[in-house]
């Protein structure tokens, strides 16, 4: 029985298999709208999430299956004082695959550890939130038809944010990869990961202003500088609207770039720019239903002929 | 000077670090195990200046002595039998240390499940970096 804790729990040729089978997916819903008739999946969530859950369970439901669970810890038996593992256990009577989130970092491995049922971290406090990434590299695959030799730039909070550090380290397994991380000093990418790229030579620069790099990316990943990761308010208000993304920046853009964002947006890219043909955060959001229904199949072994 | 005699079969545990080796005594779980330790507080020594040293008397299969090499692997293990140093054993690190430290990461999940064992693995051998299995977060702690 497998789980999925981090997106390298994956080799590259298992996330091309998947990636085929989300492809086909897209194309053929209706070829699976019953492969998980009577599969249940257990949805829990032990702190509040929109997208995520909703992906899960559109994706569950898509498959034919059925969904239960929790959204909020203060709805579930961990409000009574319940440990991780007894949860996990009482679940996996339940149902025969279950996402879970939880704010402590590593509490879905800890779930997996003592479960009989396939576990899938659904975002663990700042630690991993491999789906997201799985959502990432199939957008980038489907759009562009490869994940490999390309130059991505990510902007914003490069310091906290768990996504693009996932999907740096998911990236750095492909080959003719550059990276471009804009941010400011503040919000810059953690050294161990430059050392990371470093050590195995990949290109990467790192530079303050945005338009400087816009016309050198094929891919632009945005990110919201995120009020909790910030110990003053003062620091939050000077740097959330460092970087705007708009019109006149988009200008400066190649015809094919990509615009991707993990979502949700504050006002980090203009409303503006969604009409962009370029704007590809919405259609990510839908990849991001493919590759959990793919991941769902993969995790049950359940194959449509 | 003091004068500690010499035992039969087990370990003598040389180059701890003075003042280290009741923390060694714990880490090594001593505590637990039935057997006659000698601990040797602040003695002299040419390289260190002072040093402190272990002497164990006990099958030497009885103890697992790889968590040395996390503590501290300039400790000298000598292993005694029929009195006399038969071989000094090299520490390699281990690939994982279970309830030796603890995750100081208040968002991992060790800080709230209940029973759950603090286990940190060996994350990169040459930098000897050991990161929480749950967290992945560096361990900090200095023994």
């Amino acid at each position: 029985m497998r789980h999925l804790m981090s997106p390298l729990d994956f080799t590259t040729e298992e996330l091309d298999r998947l990636f085929d089978l989300a492809n086909d997916i897209e194309k053929n819903m209706d070829k699976y709208a019953h492969a998980c008739a009577g599969k249940k999946l257990a949805s829990c969530f032990y702190e509040p999430s929109t997208r995520t859950r909703l992906s899960f369970e559109s994706a569950m439901l898509s498959l034919g299956g059925s969904v239960l669970g929790f959204s909020d810890a203060n709805s579930s038996s961990a409000a009574k004082g319940e440990s991780v593992s007894d949860t996990i256990r009482t679940i996996s009577c339940f149902a025969d695959i279950c996402a879970m989130r939880h704010p402590k970092e590593g509490a879905p491995m800890v779930a997996a550890s003592r479960s009989t049922i396939p576990v899938i971290n659904a975002g663990d406090g700042g630690h991993q939130h491999p789906t997201q990434t799985l959502t990432d590299l199939l957008t980038i695959r489907s759009l562009k038809g490869t994940l490999s030799n390309f130059t991505i730039g990510l902007c914003g909070d490069l310091k906290f944010g768990r996504t693009v550090h996932s999907l740096i380290n998911a990236l750095v397994r492909y080959e003719g990869i550059k990276f471009i991380f804009i941010s400011p000093v503040e919000l810059k990418v953690p050294d161990y990961i430059t050392d990371m790229l470093k050590d195995k030579n990949i290109p990467y620069e790192e530079v303050i202003r945005l338009e400087e790099v816009m016309p050198t990316l094929d891919f632009l990943y945005m990110t919201r500088v995120q009020r909790e990761r910030f110990f003053n308010e003062e620091d939050y208000v000077r740097l959330k609207d460092f970087y705007i993304l708009d019109k006149a920046k988009m200008e400066l853009a190649k015809e094919d770039m990509l615009i991707l964002h993990p979502l949700p947006r504050v006002n980090e890219i203009s409303v503006e720019v969604d009409d962009d043909p370029r704007a590809a955060y919405f259609r990510q959001v839908q990849y991001g239903v493919y590759v959990r229904m793919a991941l769902i199949l993969t995790l049950l072994d359940i194959h449509v002929d | 000077m003091l004068n500690v005699g010499k035992i039969e079969e087990g370990f003598v545990l040389d180059h701890i670090k003075a003042g280290k080796s009741l923390s060694v005594y714990h880490h090594l779980q001593l505590d637990k195990q039935d057997c006659t330790v000698a601990i040797i507080k602040n003695a002299k020594s040419n390289k260190m200046g002072k040093k402190d040293i272990l002497k164990v008397e006990c099958d030497i299969n009885m103890l697992d002595l790889d968590v040395l090499a996390f503590i501290d692997h300039n400790i000298t293990v000598n292993v005694i039998k029929d009195g006399e140093i038969v071989s000094k054993k090299d520490l390699v690190l281990p690939k994982e240390i279970k309830n030796i430290i603890k995750c100081k990461n208040p968002r991992c999940i060790t800080s709230i499940e209940q029973e759950l064992p603090h286990i940190f693995v060996l994350a990169d051998e040459e930098k000897e970096i050991y990161r929480c299995k749950y967290c992945e977060e560096k361990c900090q702690e200095n023994l």
